[in-house]
């Protein structure tokens, strides 16, 4: 692929249009229905504010769902919509983008749609690198059925159905995308407006599968989950960013930073004064082994959070899917000329009988 | 010396060997001689799920039937005349197959003690009298192909796999076939590896000049070619009709063909045929389950493509809720059911028609599908571009109900001009359908087609178009959700009679009544068409009156068919389940039919079917006998 001159390589091969876009051309009719407070209403904000940047005709635009909260998500968007059923979405939207080049085709999905039921889905969309972006709204519990823990959940987590604490390991959505071979892989938070409007410009540019993690508070059964990053009082100890090409450092003073160790690999965070600012590790999000974004993500707290690395953990160029399903076609048919219907089914051993 | 040529009209040949032995190669072979020989002829293949089971042993043993006569048949037969037979295993795993003075030919090579013991006998069954009823025919065919081949300095392995060409031309000698096919084949199938491709021309060659020169056999035989009419034939399993008969609906309506698929038995051949085929635009997606691949399927149609998805009865099962999402979302798709033994696992490889309840039913709610089930090999063609014509036409998830019979069996297909091939009209929604109170142009996705009942299909990067759907209820119309109580009712009963509607461009019945005086009817479905035909015919040549159904849409049944029913005292529904299409008719025409039940993981054998058919037909006439006198498929 020689996309990558484009603003929008992932967006390569999608009409565009000169006609001026604002947000209001993103809002359907439709009654907007979460609980108040919810997440999902600055998500989905920011995404309509955020689509008529692309510049893309309106009716080539698809989002594909599956089920729980967020995916009434693209009954709201005035574009092209799926609502589909639970855990299936990036399977739907596998056999939409691999016969639609024209399109620019998104998922919207929850922790317990991707990771749950859809989880076999989720990594080999994730492995195939289909040209689509995923947008995995992450509340850390079951919304739409009313409570129960979700597999992100904290072990210990007290939901109805587990009164007396969850007893499993959560999945940390990150390692697992970088662990399926993921292309491109980000975290933001919904109450970020502009970090999130800019993971998305990023994984729009993107060409192949990008997941993007949303930490989304659930006011109704999981309220305050990502508290420590939103309290202006925490948020700069609690929230790593990372930034391609730039040492990782954090907290209100930039007085931690982050650290690998030579003998694990391992990532650490230290206070830059203990250390030499040169060992501070320097993100680089476009290295081709993902040894280093893993480790990064490890640094993500499995219980309660307190800490969490947020930004683009992997960008890197991998031919998509689609578009090599889609060159086998059109070689084929260059090779060998379009098929011939009566010859095929003649076959090489046809008789005639007079 | 010249041998004496001996006329029959028909055989039915059995090869059966090790797993690894090649026998279903050597009967496919067989079978394309006598195709191009002009025989009619019907084949059953018959091999274990496992892949190569432990040597010599009754698990491993695999067999390819082929049937062919100088007249119309209609079933792979019901006992083999012959048996090709290469240890111990094959021939103890098919000897109660046989009818008294079947001939045997057998490999004597392997008949050691070991391998007797491994295949469960206590005694050498060529050195005793348990084969005196038979014809048998001792032939050393390992070694001999061994030294026909030891010139190409393979090893003695590899030189011993060549004994099915040797095999192979032996009968292909004894049977007057015509050998330059196979020598092509042979050519083409190892050109790039010389030695093995000798090997085999030269154990094949080496196999027609013993049968003509050897002693053991005395005589040759010919079946003249059937009559046929005029045109162009070829030879043809299901399975590869079927993924032709796809790509035809592709080229028929414009729709792009787009194959989800998950690997499973009998139905990979469909997805390995069609990822050949990339140059007719075809689109295979190896998907990671059996639920992603009918999802990328019907995502797929979403954006315009002609949506497929092919499986066996333990994926359909899976695949459900997406069927079901199809079923809500108005859109077309295929969803092809191989049908298999089962619950469960079951009997991958063996056949069996009992996936017509899951077909009907396998979804939560009311949630009403199109079927439609070929009735022989050639007929998956048509059937598929049918499916596809319907799916299109009134948006829907079809069901194409083949089986493991159909998939693997073969017969000559007359081919179709492919220009008198039905044209599928996709009509795509290019504008928008509604006017609101206030003059604005709007675009509803569940307005319908006041005939069909169909909803409009809009695709994506339509201007204007923009709209949502999804397996929450809609609105009547608008499409926009809906939990108002009036509206559900309405819309479950609008999706039911949509699919009810299909039946106005279904043609009737046809009802095969020769003397117009039949008081018994036989009503099947799917792949039994052959054996019933044949049970049929065999009761008339008794003398018995019989009428004769085949209905190919099992969902909605054709507009006559309850007619058809009350026209006869007695129907009869032979199935390979429990009753199922019988329950079918019973809950809707109250109509008290006879079920004939047989599960056994193959067709029927006709002649039993012939006994249940000729019992009901004197059992409203005892002063007539109407036993069938023969126990051989009869002619017309």
């Amino acid at each position: 692929m020689t996309t990558t001159d484009l603003p929008f390589p992932g967006l390569s091969g999608v009409p565009t249009t000169d006609e001026p876009q604002n947000r209001k051309d993103f809002s359907s009719d439709q009654e907007v229905r979460w609980c108040p407070g919810c997440g999902d209403y600055a998500v989905l904000a920011a995404v309509q504010g955020f689509l008529p940047d692309l510049g893309l005709r309106r009716e080539n635009i698809v989002f594909v769902s599956g089920i729980g909260c967020s995916s009434r998500f693209p009954y709201y968007l005035d574009t092209f919509g799926m609502h589909s059923i639970h855990g299936r979405a990036p399977a739907i939207a596998t056999g939409l983008a691999t016969t639609r080049s024209d399109l620019s085709v998104w998922v919207v999905t929850g922790d317990g749609d991707a990771l749950s039921i859809g989880g076999n889905h989720l990594i080999h969309a994730l492995r195939r690198n289909v040209n689509m972006t995923i947008l995995l709204f992450n509340n850390r519990i079951y919304g739409l059925t009313k409570g129960q823990y979700s597999p992100t959940s904290e072990t210990g987590k007290v939901t109805k159905s587990t009164p007396v604490g969850s007893v499993d390991t959560p999945f940390n959505p990150v390692s697992l995308a970088l662990g399926a071979e993921a292309t491109f892989v980000a975290r933001t938070l919904d109450s970020d407006r502009k970090h999130l409007t800019e993971v998305l410009r990023a994984s729009a540019a993107h060409r192949g599968t990008s997941l993007v993690e949303i930490y989304q508070n659930c006011p109704i059964f999981n309220d305050g989950a990502f508290d420590s990053f939103k309290d202006k009082d925490t948020r700069d100890d609690a929230i790593i960013p990372l930034r391609h090409g730039e040492p990782i450092r954090f907290g209100a003073e930039g007085q931690y930073g982050v650290v690998r160790e030579h003998t694990s690999g391992a990532f650490f965070a230290v206070e830059v004064a203990d250390v030499d600012e040169s060992e501070l590790h320097v993100h680089d999000a476009h290295a081709i082994d993902a040894s280093a974004a893993f480790g990064l993500s490890r640094l993500t707290d499995a219980g309660h959070l307190h800490r969490a690395p947020i930004g683009i953990f992997r960008d890197v160029d991998r031919p998509t899917y689609d578009d090599q399903a889609r060159q086998q076609v059109a070689t084929a048919r260059e090779t060998s000329g379009a098929g011939d219907l009566a010859a095929l089914i003649a076959g090489g051993d046809a008789w005639t009988v007079n | 010396m010249t041998k004496q040529v001996r006329q029959l009209d028909r055989v039915i040949i059995r090869f059966a060997g090790d797993s690894g032995d090649g026998m279903q190669l050597t009967g496919d072979r067989f079978t394309q001689e006598t195709a191009s020989f002009g025989n009619d002829l019907s084949t059953l293949p018959n091999f274990p799920a496992e892949i190569r089971a432990p040597a010599g042993t009754l698990p491993g043993v695999s067999s390819f039937q082929v049937h062919f006569a100088d007249h119309d048949i209609l079933t792979p037969g019901d006992a083999p005349d012959v048996l090709v037979a290469m240890n111990p295993a094959a021939l103890r795993a098919n000897i109660g197959d046989l009818p008294k003075a079947a001939t045997i030919i057998v490999d004597t090579h392997d008949f050691t003690n070991r391998n007797l013991t491994r295949a469960g006998y206590l005694e050498n069954p060529l050195e005793d009298d348990s084969l005196d009823a038979f014809t048998v025919h001792e032939v050393d065919l390992t070694s001999m192909t061994v030294e026909a081949v030891k010139e190409f300095g393979l090893s003695r392995k590899d030189a011993a796999r060549a004994k099915n060409m040797f095999a192979l031309g032996m009968l292909s000698w004894l049977y007057g076939r015509p050998i330059d096919p196979t020598i092509k084949f042979l050519e083409r199938r190892f050109a790039k590896a010389p030695d093995i491709r000798d090997a085999n021309l030269t154990a094949f060659k080496a196999g027609w000049n013993f049968g003509e020169t050897t002693e053991t056999f005395a005589v040759s035989y010919e079946v003249k070619p059937a009559p046929m009419e005029p045109g162009t034939y070829r030879n043809i399993t299901g399975n590869l009709a079927l993924a032709y008969g796809l790509i035809a609906a592709s080229q028929r309506s414009g729709l792009p063909l787009f194959l989800g698929s998950y690997p499973i038995t009998p139905a990979s051949d469909i997805l390995h045929e069609l990822s050949k085929h990339k140059r007719f635009g075809v689109t295979t997606f190896q998907a990671e389950d059996e639920i992603a691949g009918v999802g990328a399927a019907l995502g797929a149609a979403f954006g315009g493509a002609l949506g497929v998805t092919t499986s066996s009865g333990p994926g359909i099962a899976l695949k459900a809720e997406t069927i079901g999402l199809g079923v809500m979302m108005e859109l077309p798709l295929i969803v092809c059911d191989i049908q298999r033994g089962g619950p469960s696992t079951g009997l991958p490889t063996k056949t069996e028609q009992a996936d017509l309840l899951q077909a009907m039913f396998g979804r939560n709610s009311e949630s009403p599908l199109p079927i439609v089930a070929p009735c022989s090999p050639s007929d998956c063609f048509d059937a598929a571009i049918e499916a596809a014509r319907i799916a299109v036409t009134y948006r829907t998830p079809v069901m194409l109900l083949s089986d493991g019979y159909l998939a693997n069996g073969s017969e000559p297909w007359h081919l179709p001009e492919v220009d008198a091939l039905p044209v599928i009209e996709p009509g795509f929604a290019t504008e928008t359908n509604h006017e609101t109170a206030d003059g604005k142009q709007e675009y509803w996705p569940y307005k319908r087609d006041d005939e069909t009942l169909a909803r409009p299909w809009a695709l994506p990067g339509t201007a204007g178009l923009e709209h949502r759907i999804g397996g929450i209820e809609k609105a009547d119309g608008t499409g926009n959700i809906s939990y108002d109580p009036n509206n559900h009712d309405l819309m479950v009963r609008t999706r039911q009679a949509k699919v009810d509607r299909v039946a106005d461009s279904l043609p009737p019945t046809e009802v095969d009544d020769p003397d117009g005086d039949a008081r018994v009817l036989v009503l099947g479905w799917g792949s039994t068409y052959g054996p019933i035909g044949a049970a049929v015919r065999q009761v008339r040549g008794a003398g018995g009156s019989v009428a004769q159904a085949h209905i190919r849409h099992l969902n909605p049944f054709p507009k006559d068919l309850g007619d058809v029913l009350g026209r006869y005292e007695r129907v009869l529904v032979p199935e390979m389940n429990l009753g199922q299409l019988s329950m079918l008719l019973r809950a809707k025409y109250l109509v008290d039919v006879v079920g004939y039940n047989a599960v056994r993981g193959l067709p029927f054998v006709s002649t039993e079917l012939a006994e249940a058919i000729a019992d009901l037909v004197s059992s409203l006439d005892p002063t007539l006998d109407t036993a069938p006198s023969t126990t051989e498929e009869v002619r017309r």
